[in-house]
């Protein structure tokens, strides 16, 4: 008897909340939280149409382009991971300062005394290499799948810039710890850039700071990592999806 | 031919079957008191053509039975056989309309794309959360100036450029090679005119490209697993492994 009165109670309510202003504001004439969702070719556009997935798709895509073994799912995967990483990161940047006499132990701390602190840490550091690894083999598959060919042959520039990003953005992660893995795997690194030609020392003291790794390094880093690379990965990738989509959806079948 | 959806196809059928029950229900009525077809449909017409219209009609329908000249045919028609359009030119529907030849076949991104993402996603987080609940990320002693560990290794993705350098001067290791192969990558597009996807058009590049991607892996599998103290090269089965991620 109770049961009955409350479950009508809450579907009146729904019916009221659904039916007031507020709930009309949020979402679209035509969404499926407006209407309700039952299967049918039309509420399947809608379920596109009418949310913000249709900055990201389209309401109908190419049979194939659906095959899993088409694409592995690499280019998804790595987006994601992206997403992973940025909200393990910033998880991370409460716990973190950016100089060479706190970092280390901030991430001591971080992993002894904060809650779920080593398993972020984790998640931050395999997702990492992962993502690397990702973009690696999404690349591979573009191109043996011949997709970077005409139109999308500017997409493919893109896509080599953004696996670029992503490889300096796992290196400027790197120096982060400031742990002895991190301090001696930076100076090869930054060694290495110190012999571009002609301007290579201007290069090195512009990466690092100064003229040897410090703590001016870990603040410039720091900056690049979480701030500025991401800044710019981002605009690519929108750049990218959009130009997937424009270029005719991903390559057809072989 | 092209296949009709299963969907339209029903409405379709229903919307002919509504249609011809409307049809056999107005035709025995019309039947029904066996005038000749005409007869049965003109008193309809009637109402809604105005009368000076349906004069004309009628007296157009009538021409061919008045003897040519008669004032009752109508000033319209002023070409052959009373027509007065002329065909100028025929436009075949593939010249300036884009026609399909073939249809794509296409489906809905919900529920067949987003839900093949969403697994992929779920998947991919529990594999990072599994590995990181058992696996933890390293962290060494705290960064030391003075205490060169031996060997010091870049970050794996860096370990081929770091292999190069024990057989290039720096310049050529660290940045000409790189360098050439980035810009080579890059260019790869319009570098390949091949119009074709298919694997069997393009030996060539598959060759060149798996080439290039098993010279880096090799590099980095030497560099990750077989270089020891002084970046000497070991077999990781005899002096051990040197190498974090």
């Amino acid at each position: 008897m109770a049961d009955g009165k409350k479950s009508g109670g809450m579907s009146q309510l729904s019916e009221q909340v659904q039916a007031s202003q507020a709930w009309g504001s949020i979402f679209r004439p035509g969404s499926i939280f407006r209407k309700g969702y039952s299967d049918s070719p039309r509420n399947r556009s809608y379920v596109i149409m009418n949310s913000v997935l249709y900055h990201l798709h389209p309401v109908k895509v190419k049979r194939h382009a659906v095959k899993v073994s088409y694409t592995l799912c690499l280019g998804g995967l790595s987006f994601f991971l992206f997403i992973l990483l940025t909200v393990t990161g910033i998880f991370l940047m409460f716990f973190y300062r950016p100089t060479a006499a706190q970092a280390w132990e901030d991430i001591q701390i971080l992993q002894t005394a904060v809650g779920f602190g080593l398993l972020v840490r984790n998640m931050h550091r395999w997702a990492a290499h992962l993502m690397v690894l990702s973009v690696f083999l999404h690349m591979a598959r573009v191109f043996y799948h011949g997709a970077y060919k005409p139109p999308r042959e500017f997409n493919w520039v893109i896509g080599v810039m953004l696996l670029q990003f992503t490889l300096l953005l796992s290196f400027t992660g790197y120096l982060l710890p400031w742990d002895q893995l991190a301090l001696w795997a930076v100076t090869v690194g930054t060694n290495m850039m110190g012999f571009t030609p002609v301007f290579g020392e201007q290069v090195r003291f512009v990466l690092l700071g100064g003229v040897e790794i410090g703590t001016d390094t870990l603040l410039r880093w720091y900056t690049l990592h979480v701030l500025m690379l991401p800044f710019v990965l981002v605009i690519f990738l929108a750049i990218h999806f959009w130009r997937v989509r424009k270029d005719g959806g991903i390559s057809g079948p072989l | 031919m092209t296949e009709i959806p299963e969907h339209l196809r029903k409405r379709a059928e229903a919307a002919k079957a509504k249609a011809k029950a409307a049809a056999g229900g107005d035709t025995p009525a019309a039947d029904a008191p066996s005038a000749d077809a005409a007869g049965g449909t003109a008193p309809a017409g009637d109402e809604k053509i105005p009368s000076h219209l349906l004069d004309r009609g009628t007296a157009a329908a009538d021409m061919p039975a008045i003897p040519a000249g008669a004032s009752a045919v109508p000033a319209g028609g002023s070409g052959p056989d009373g027509h007065n359009q002329r065909l100028l030119t025929v436009v075949k529907s593939g010249s300036i309309q884009d026609t399909r030849a073939m249809p794509v076949d296409k489906v809905h991104v919900w529920p067949h794309l987003l839900v093949a993402e969403f697994l992929a996603a779920l998947v991919i987080t529990l594999f990072t959360l599994l590995f990181s609940i058992f696996v933890n990320a390293p962290l060494l002693e705290l960064a030391d100036f003075n205490k060169t560990p031996n060997p010091s290794k870049a970050p794996w993705y860096f370990l081929g450029l770091q292999e190069l350098l024990t057989m290039f001067h720096p310049m050529v290791a660290g940045v000409t090679i790189p360098g050439i192969g980035l810009f080579l990558l890059i260019m790869a597009p319009y570098i390949d005119k091949n119009p074709s996807k298919r694997p069997e058009d393009r030996k060539f590049a598959i060759s060149l490209m798996t080439i290039h991607l098993m010279f880096w892996s090799v590099l980095v599998m030497i560099g990750s697993f077989f270089r020891g103290p002084g970046f000497n090269f070991v077999f990781p089965w005899n002096a051990g492994l040197f190498f974090e991620l």
